[in-house]
């Protein structure tokens, strides 16, 4: 089991986990977002083969209303 | 022979179409026929955000990037459904950030989120009681920004100098505030503003403080290439047709610019009517 943290909030995910993985388990599978991880943006090409270990820390955005 | 009606008529026709688009705004290599560029925070829902949008003519639409929701209403309407980018120029903004370094970072994600689009708002904020612009953090992102093939569009204060350096650094567009974020106190400096105008190379556009109309109709007759508002529409009491307002004001100002105004006379009155002629003299 992985322990990460997903928009500062801890959560598992199993091992050998890709990032593709985790946003299929977040329901945002073919929704406008983007991902970061530990800092460094994870293209959307990238997301099936980008492993999650243990203490990443992920950001997933979408566009909202602003000024 | 056709009637002077159906005459004129085919005359203007053409000649409209020419004229709207005559006078573009260009940035960054693009033209844009409407100098208006809206945000979409603070609509009571996407279905008004959308109407006031199509009212206001705008082209070039903001957007903030935050955090998904986890694990909350998976189906939850998206702002994006409402607004394409298929349809509008999506400038993604970098509200909120405090340093350069989360300002890079925000626009990054803005740029994977939007497949690679390049345009984008900078802003750097030095105090959440005023959103005054931290304009040394500002410079520092525009930077790196620059560098790494973005094309921005920067908030700055309403000071010459940091517009100047903003310029050399490479932003194709410098955005000073015409009072604070959301206060719609209007233009306070306008003098401050002309002299930016005057100076730049690149399109300036007033960004922040307007509260209406007229506001707008200002900005455009100091010479501004556009205006970028949110609250003067979204937190009017009926934003569509504020929308609208702002769209006409925004045209009449530019025509105004482009038509070149009267000097101003204090003492020299002058009638516009003969002063010949009178009766009972």
């Amino acid at each position: 089991m992985l322990s990460i943290v997903v928009n500062g909030s801890a959560r598992n995910c199993g091992d050998g986990a890709t990032v593709a993985d985790l946003i299929r388990d977040l329901a945002l599978e073919g929704k406008r977002i983007a991902v970061e991880r530990n800092g460094e943006i994870v293209p959307r090409s990238r997301h099936g083969d980008t492993p999650l270990a243990s203490g990443d820390r992920i950001e997933v955005v979408r566009a909202v209303g602003g000024g | 022979m056709p009637s002077a009606a159906a005459e004129l008529n085919a005359m203007n026709a053409p000649k409209d179409a020419v004229l709207e688009h005559a006078d573009p705004m260009v940035i960054a290599g693009r033209a844009y026929r409407s100098r208006l560029l809206i945000g979409t925070g603070k609509y009571r829902d996407f279905a008004q955000t959308r109407a006031a949008i199509d009212a206001s003519g705008a082209q070039i639409v903001t957007v903030a990037i935050r955090r998904t929701n986890i694990g909350q209403n998976p189906g939850e309407p998206s702002l994006l459904d409402h607004v394409p980018a298929s349809e509008f120029t999506l400038l993604p903004n970098t509200a909120g950030c405090y340093s350069a370094e989360d300002a890079v970072r925000t626009l990054k994600l803005a740029r994977e989120l939007l497949d690679g689009h390049a345009l984008v708002k900078l802003e750097v904020l030095g105090d959440p009681h005023t959103l005054f612009p931290n304009v040394r953090e500002t410079l520092r992102a525009a930077e790196i920004l620059v560098k790494d093939g973005f094309q921005v569009m920067v908030y700055t204060s309403d000071d010459p100098i940091a517009a100047r350096e903003l310029e050399a650094i490479g932003c194709v567009a410098v955005m000073p505030l015409a009072s604070l974020i959301g206060s719609g106190m209007g233009i306070l400096n306008p003098w401050n503003l002309k002299l930016i105008v005057d100076e730049a190379n690149v399109p300036v556009l007033v960004d922040a403080g307007v509260g209406t109309a007229s506001d707008a109709a200002v900005a455009m007759e100091l010479g501004c290439a556009g205006v970028l508002m949110n609250t003067a529409i979204a937190l009017a009491q009926d934003p569509v047709l504020m929308a609208g307002a702002m769209k006409k004001a925004i045209e009449a100002g530019r025509e105004a610019f482009r038509a070149g105004r009267m000097p101003r006379k204090l003492y020299a009155a002058s009638p516009s009517s003969p002063s010949s002629g009178l009766i009972g003299r």
